[in-house]
């Protein structure tokens, strides 16, 4: 097995193009991929530097190999972040190595504000890739609205790598918040818990997180999150625990720093971190997001976190339990985060069409498949 | 357009017989008298009726419409109610327009789940009407709202005022129903957020009718805010408002909109709708959202920003009738531009730091040119709306003003924007596609074409030049 890492795009494309196996595309490595089949490294880290930053526009366009703390500390510099808040995987899988800006695309990874703010596909204003075939490729660009040809933005979000290798990336980014607290409620089932979540995200008091964690039985914690300027925010939280209040006691968190640290938490997942079993990650709608927790629970030993409002649900649970199987006749799909042993796919299908068509792309784009072959499917 | 197949044209009379085989013979129209009626969208300075046009009742019959032409490889032009500024849902003289204006019901209201599943030919404001009395209302707001469809917003990506906040179409689309040009139905998403696998749906959405025919979507509502006001500021120079928008946003507001006109813009919708806006030189109007007490609170802030501009008046909506009036009055623009003059509508995006410069730049060309224009455009997002003014009666004219266009939208392109926000390619746009993309560029996009329809069939010689199609188009056989 060969590393290569190419110094720029040019390089990059011409490694492709000459590229003779199959290619393992990394970042910074922190997804633990392991390749389906032999293949040779392409290391995208040498691509890096942030090229263009402009607050007033907010916009920013960064080079795919750059660290994506290097993004954050920019941003963070002029009152700005990364809205959709991408997890950091090293915690939970075990892994080392340094999140890339590329590899947040690649698998258009959002946190809990993406129930209010948006996915980091909502956020992608353009990129600039390499196909299969060693081709350099543009789509979008920088500005907010753009609905010149196809959106390629979207496709190349969260396709691992697999029709293309990202150079470049453009994101639109949002202001830092004044101020964030929890409104929180304890020891809520999970149908409560989630029955909460449902009422706040009706509400009109702009809600950019809803978690209900139930990682431990009968401790279970229901969280809010609230942002803006501080009046607002103060406004807002109180309306909240007054229209929450028959789920019982609602209290408000205002320490920033410790609602930074609980969000944080949550995004990460690290309550799932150094314990043992098969970590999923399951998307059904809301209302469902109980049904997941009471069938896990009547086969096996399940830790469950609730995130979106209930559409996200994260599940520990005894390597090897099939999960699909016992979710089978609930609308949704399963994505397995991690597990010791490679039993189960990584994605779930998407239905035979679906399937066809996803397939039927990948050959338009990596015409010899080699772009992390076996991967998405 | 490339010349129309004359093969298709013979054999009309047998085509509509296959039709009104699949569709009761009411939602067929073939007589030249009515098809005439679908010969143009919003774009009218091109025309050509369609062979036939088709109006089905339900998922399946589109099915089957599209089996029907997908074995006789006869073209078709999907339309939703034919409000596209680009010539997006304009016909070939033998192609079969298929309108969904019959698909227009609820399927489905989900309040607990914040989603609506409705039928694409339903028009915008209609899906916002049909939550409104609990609280909830759909997002993306095209100033044609009250007659454009869903189905039109989804193949165009529409945006509207309110985006700068909510987003547009795509950001707020969770799933469709979508029959591929073999007739294959198949579903994309639903109400959980996010894909299992490739993000079908997000390429779907903009691909301006030429990847399948949506007929049912899934929707993201959101609650309403529990009060919004707009604020008109008036300027004496358009940089100066130019500079203020850059401002609000550096200091971390973000409005729901900040939407801008110029005088001959704020002149002609005042008369046209009453709207009371003031008499200056540039104005913007900036709506924010939330409880009274926080739009106190925002509009302080943006006080600040704007007196750093030299305002020259600063006038917050009193009232929600006077809120009404100032809305009505943006969305009404383009009509009331359309009253004093011809105009051709552009539809560019820029870097909004590059706001000033470009103002500037865009009264030269009109100096050079000798045509007026007038811009109305959603300032936050850097979505310009220049209108250039001319006159159709004029010989010479239109072939002035389109040359103008193609300088301003090369301009926006040069300064980092892109040819087209919302509006959609379409005809209009297509052979300036070179300007943003290189034939690469444009060769991965039709890749994504030869995937989905692979004898290019759905709504031809559109979005991508012809010459740069020719190859896809031959060895597929389209």
């Amino acid at each position: 097995m060969a590393i290569c890492r190419p110094q720029s795009e040019a390089e990059l494309a011409a490694s492709i193009a000459a590229a003779r196996t199959p290619l393992a595309i990394r970042g910074g490595g922190t997804r633990g991929f392991a390749p389906q089949v032999c293949c040779d490294d392409l290391d995208v880290t040498a691509l890096r530097g942030i090229s263009l930053y402009e607050p007033g526009a907010l916009t920013i366009v960064a080079d795919a190999g750059t660290p994506l703390v290097d993004v954050q500390a920019a941003l963070a510099a002029k009152g700005q972040q990364l809205a959709f808040e991408p997890m950091d995987h090293r915690g939970l899988l075990g892994t080392t190595g340094e999140p890339t800006i590329g590899g947040v695309v690649a698998g258009n990874i959002s946190g809990p504000r993406r129930i209010q703010a948006g996915a980091c596909r909502d956020f992608l204003l353009g990129v600039r890739f390499v196909d299969g075939t060693g081709r350099i490729i543009k789509n979008g660009g920088r500005v907010m609205k753009n609905v010149t040809g196809y959106d390629l933005v979207k496709l190349l979000a969260g396709s691992f790598g697999t029709l293309g290798v990202l150079s470049e990336v453009a994101l639109k980014v949002l202001a830092i918040s004044e101020t964030q607290v929890s409104v929180v409620a304890r020891g809520l089932s999970d149908r409560q818990g989630v029955a909460m979540l449902t009422r706040a995200l009706g509400s009109p008091f702009d809600v950019t997180g809803a978690a209900h964690l139930a990682c431990v039985a009968g401790n279970t914690t229901t969280m809010i999150r609230l942002e803006g300027f501080t009046d607002s925010v103060a406004y807002r939280a109180d309306r909240l625990a007054t229209l929450l209040a028959d789920f019982g006691d609602i209290s408000i968190d205002n320490d920033g720093e410790n609602v930074a640290a609980q969000w944080a938490a949550l995004r990460d997942v690290r309550e799932f971190s150094n314990r043992p079993g098969d970590v999923w990650r399951i998307s059904v709608k809301p209302s469902d997001g109980p049904l997941v927790g009471d069938r896990m629970h009547k086969i096996t030993r399940a830790q469950i976190i609730y995130d979106l409002g209930g559409g996200l649900v994260w599940l520990l649970v005894p390597a090897g339990t099939d999960v699909r199987r016992a979710l089978a006749d609930i609308d949704g799909h399963a994505r397995l985060e991690r597990a010791s042993d490679p039993k189960f796919a990584t994605f779930a299908s998407q239905g035979p069409v679906l399937d066809k068509v996803s397939g039927a792309l990948r050959e338009k784009f990596d015409p010899r498949g080699i772009l992390n072959p076996g991967l998405m499917g | 357009m490339p010349e129309p197949d004359s093969g298709i044209l013979q054999r009309k009379d047998e085509i509509v017989r296959a039709l009104q085989a699949v569709l009761a013979h009411s939602d067929v129209i073939a007589e030249p008298l009515e098809t005439r009626a679908y010969e143009c969208d919003g774009l009218s300075a091109y025309r050509c009726p369609p062979l036939a046009v088709v109006l089905p009742t339900s998922t399946e019959e589109v099915a089957e419409v599209l089996k029907l032409c997908h074995r006789e490889k006869i073209p078709v032009v999907p339309r939703g109610s034919g409000t596209s500024l680009s010539g997006g849902a304009l016909p070939t003289a033998d192609s079969i327009v298929l309108g969904v204006s019959k698909l227009t019901q609820v399927l489905e209201v989900d309040f607990d789940n914040r989603f609506i599943r409705v039928q694409s030919g339903r028009t915008n404001l209609s899906v916002s009407d049909a939550v409104g009395a609990e609280g909830f209302f759909y997002a993306p707001d095209p100033s044609s709202q009250l007659a454009c469809a869903i189905a039109g917003n989804i193949a165009m990506n529409s945006g509207g005022a309110h985006c700068l906040k909510y987003g547009v179409t795509t950001n707020n689309l969770l799933g469709v129903r979508v029959v591929l040009m073999d007739g294959t139905i198949v579903d994309i998403g639903g109400p959980m957020l996010d894909a299992p696998g490739l993000d079908l749906l997000g390429v779907i959405c903009g691909s301006e009718g030429q990847l399948g025919v949506v007929t049912e979507a899934t929707l993201r509502i959101l609650p309403k805010p529990e009060g919004a006001r707009p604020v008109l500021i008036g300027f004496d120079s358009a940089e100066s408002a130019g500079a203020c928008v850059g401002d609000i946003i550096r200091s971390g507001i973000l409005p729901v909109a900040i939407e801008f006109m110029d005088r001959a813009c704020i002149r002609a919708t005042d008369a046209f709708s009453g709207a009371g806006y003031p008499d200056v030189e540039a104005m913007l109007i900036i709506e924010v959202e939330g409880a009274q007490a926080e739009i106190d609170a925002v509009m302080e802030k943006i006080t600040i920003c704007a007196a750093r501009h030299d305002p020259v008046e600063i006038r917050q909506s009193a009232s929600e009738g006077e809120s009404a009036r100032i809305w009505a009055g943006r969305k009404a623009a383009f009509g009331a531009m359309g009253q004093i003059s011809d105009y051709m509508c552009l539809d560019g995006t820029i870097p909004v730091s590059q706001l000033p410069q470009v103002l500037r730049r865009i009264a030269a060309l009109s100096d050079r040119y000798g045509l007026n224009v007038a811009n109305v455009f959603h300032a936050g997002d850097g979505n310009m709306h220049p209108l250039i003014l001319y006159d159709a009666n004029k010989p010479g004219d239109l072939q002035t003003c389109e040359e103008m266009g193609e300088d301003i939208l090369k301009l926006c392109v040069e300064v980092g924007g892109c040819l087209t926000g919302e509006h959609g390619v379409g005809v209009e746009k297509r052979d300036m596609m070179a300007a943003q993309y290189t034939d690469d560029d444009m060769r991965s996009q039709m890749a994504v074409k030869d995937v989905f329809d692979p004898g290019w069939l759905l709504n031809p010689a559109k979005v991508f030049p012809l010459t740069v199609s020719a190859g896809h188009r031959i060895a597929t056989g389209g």
